[in-house]
């Protein structure tokens, strides 16, 4: 498999500002967080690799970047061997058919004032992709595919009078119609109904094969992450701590971090309740992170050095990486 | 009475109805749900959105808002009717008989007062005559039960974080020491970490305080780490209660089979994920008979026409194919009436 995309220290800094107070008596000085910190990684053709991580860890942030919604602070972003931060603005605009997303919450992915036909349809006209009558037949190819049926009955409904499942499939048949081959998924069942999930899920395995899309898949739910992905990537306040297939992440995962999240899956089987307590405390602020491996303070094996340097992320394993000094 | 007072559980609920009218109609968000919580037990009662699991546990202290009214039914806590009661006796149950934790603690916690003044106020409702003092090392001692330093008395809600303003709000309902703790949808503002500090809270605040728990939730993961017995709920209607393990390893209702079955497990290396097709029925007009039949794989007949009644199963044979290796069922032997397998469905009976 070769890489369809290569990441290397690709960061992001938001300056913070603080209150009207700060500025008065602190001369106006800002803070700046991390969000992404140095992160490098790569993403193989037809794989789906997968972001985990708490509420704050970059992983949205990193996915953002990987489609220059928002401008890297440095670091490089290669796809198919180009850099992506060189190349212009309107060679990136067209090389947006090739590389969609898909967010969260269909409701806010959608326009309330676009039928499901305008909606998926509007990637087509925003390219210029055919006449108004191939656009039509496109759009209605797509929504068959993805399970919108009948068509042509849904094609002029709008987004209130479909169901939570449906209009996760328009947002997925919005990022398809173009052609994609690379999609970021970014916690795209979290709001979704139990039931509504595993639709989603099952949908997107299956368009995966048939329209041979290579996804990065954001989420925080480890459960899941473990279902669709191939190979996983934890992140904890900026930064990557392990990476791995999921074979090798689940079996012999290495992180203290990547440890504690395991431990604390909710599973649902009620003769596999969970028997150790979990690790104390909640990720730090990302404006002043603790110094050295930012999971020292919470962390049952750390040493002294451990607040020193940050541990590199290194091949523990065949393919498989962790960022701690025990290793 | 038929049942001796040994049996009688802590909270029971009989045939109870919630309407909300609305512009085109009625929904009848539930509809004839019976439920028993016994004293020390964790129920959990689940279901996706919109299945009337919220309003039902609202209706219990009676906080169903208007338009949305109860329109029949009994709420029966310790044998008394709690719809029946005057507003001033339902007030003095709040909080000290019967306390709710709900899904945002910000929404719950006044964001101008100390977090000291909030459980002075809470205090001072239920026992004016307990002392400032007395009512603070009531408030610091249920804070540190809670994992939370009594310093944070002196906080403002914003300056604690997600984790632990979910505890103080939790310690604020257990100041007053109630019976039952109903928990709606407790831990869904939080990562994963501190859901699962907040599940071993509540399993040791079940030893230690020996709280009858509510747990309302779509969670089936948290559900399963938690619960004694399991409710499902779907269209407003209670359709299966069971032992956790039964509603897990043997569920028997297609519902509950597919909502158990759709769920990642991450112990598991799973092929392929249960799928259910269609979505939840309009409440205002819902499908007439057993008001699953539309999405149902195994729908016949009667289940177009009649409704099921809910009861034990006939014949006992769950539906083939649990997602997990059935572990050693709990024995049922000597189980009171609440902890017996019962199932609206027509597969099994349909309670005829």
């Amino acid at each position: 498999m070769s890489d369809l995309f290569r990441v290397t220290r690709l960061t992001k800094e938001f300056s913070v500002h603080g209150s009207v107070l700060d500025l008065l008596f602190a001369g106006g000085r800002k803070s700046v967080v991390h969000a992404v910190d140095e992160v490098s990684f790569e993403i193989r053709e037809g794989e789906v690799l997968g972001l985990a991580g708490e509420s704050g860890s970059g992983k949205s942030t990193t996915g953002r970047l990987l489609l220059r919604l928002i401008e890297p602070t440095s670091g490089s972003i290669e796809y198919r061997g180009r850099d992506l931060r060189h190349i212009s603005r309107r060679e990136m605009e067209s090389l947006r058919r090739k590389l969609q997303v898909v967010f969260q919450d269909p409701n806010s992915s959608l326009s309330p004032r676009m039928s499901v036909g305008q909606a998926i349809g509007h990637p087509l006209a925003i390219h210029g992709l055919g006449s108004a009558g191939e656009r039509r037949d496109r759009v209605l190819e797509v929504m068959v595919r993805i399970g919108l049926t009948p068509a042509g009955f849904l094609y002029r409904k709008y987004p209130h009078q479909l169901s939570g499942g449906q209009c996760q499939r328009v947002v997925l048949a919005r990022a398809l119609v173009t052609g994609p081959e690379f999609i970021v998924a970014d916690e795209p069942i979290a709001m979704a109904d139990v039931s509504v999930r595993a639709l989603i899920l099952e949908l997107m395995k299956r368009l995966k094969e048939e329209f041979n899309l290579t996804y990065l898949f954001i989420t925080h739910d480890l459960a899941t992450a473990k279902y669709l992905c191939d190979r996983i990537a934890i992140m904890y306040l900026g930064r990557i701590v392990e990476l791995g297939s999921r074979e090798e992440l689940f079996a012999r995962p290495h992180h203290p971090y990547t440890r504690a999240l395991l431990d604390a899956v909710p599973v649902p089987d009620p003769d596999q309740r969970r028997t150790r307590e979990v690790v104390r405390g909640e990720i730090p602020s990302a404006i002043q992170p603790p110094a050295g491996c930012h999971f020292h303070p919470r962390c049952p094996f750390a040493m002294p050095k451990c607040r020193e340097a940050r541990p590199p992320l290194k091949e523990i394993a065949p393919g498989h990486l962790s960022a701690c000094l025990l290793d | 009475m038929t049942e001796t007072a040994s049996i009688e559980p802590i909270l029971r609920i009989q045939d109870l109805s919630i309407a909300y009218p609305i512009a085109i109609g009625t929904v009848r968000a539930v509809e004839k749900a019976s439920l028993e919580l016994s004293d020390g037990e964790a129920l959990g009662l689940v279901g996706e959105s919109g299945c009337g699991k919220s309003t039902l546990g609202l209706s219990i202290l009676r906080l169903v808002r208007p338009p949305g009214r109860i329109t029949a039914g009994r709420i029966l806590y310790h044998g008394r009717d709690i719809l029946a009661m005057k507003e001033n006796e339902v007030r003095r149950l709040r909080g000290r008989a019967i306390t709710m934790a709900f899904q945002n603690p910000l929404t719950s916690l006044n964001p101008l007062y100390r977090i000291d003044r909030q459980f002075l106020e809470t205090i001072h409702v239920h026992e004016p005559a307990a002392g400032r003092a007395e009512a603070l090392a009531r408030a610091q001692r249920v804070l540190s039960e809670l994992g939370v330093e009594p310093r944070r008395l002196a906080e403002y809600p914003h300056q604690l974080s997600g984790g632990m303003r979910q505890r103080v709000m939790l310690a604020l309902g257990l100041v007053m020491d109630p019976d039952i703790l109903v928990a709606d949808e407790p831990t869904t503002a939080l990562d994963v970490i501190v859901e699962a500090g907040f599940i071993d809270l509540l399993n040791r605040l079940r030893r230690d305080l020996n709280l009858s728990i509510l747990l309302i939730t779509h969670n089936l993961g948290m559900v399963a780490q938690v619960a004694d017995r399991i409710a499902v709920m779907y269209a407003g209607k209670i359709i299966e209660v069971g032992s956790a393990q039964e509603v897990f390893h043997h569920p028997l209702h297609p519902y509950t089979h597919g909502l158990i079955h759709c769920v990642p497990n991450i112990r598991l290396d799973q092929e392929k994920l249960a799928t259910m097709g269609g979505s939840p029925p309009d409440l205002v007009e819902p499908p007439r008979g057993c008001r699953f039949h539309p999405r149902c794989p195994h729908a016949m007949d009667i289940c177009r026409r009649e409704e099921p009644r809910f009861a034990p199963p006939r014949g006992a044979a769950p539906l083939a194919g649990s997602a997990v290796a059935a572990g050693p069922t709990s024995p049922a032997a000597a189980a009171p009436a609440a902890a017996v397998h019962r199932v609206a469905c027509w597969l099994h009976g349909g309670g005829a």
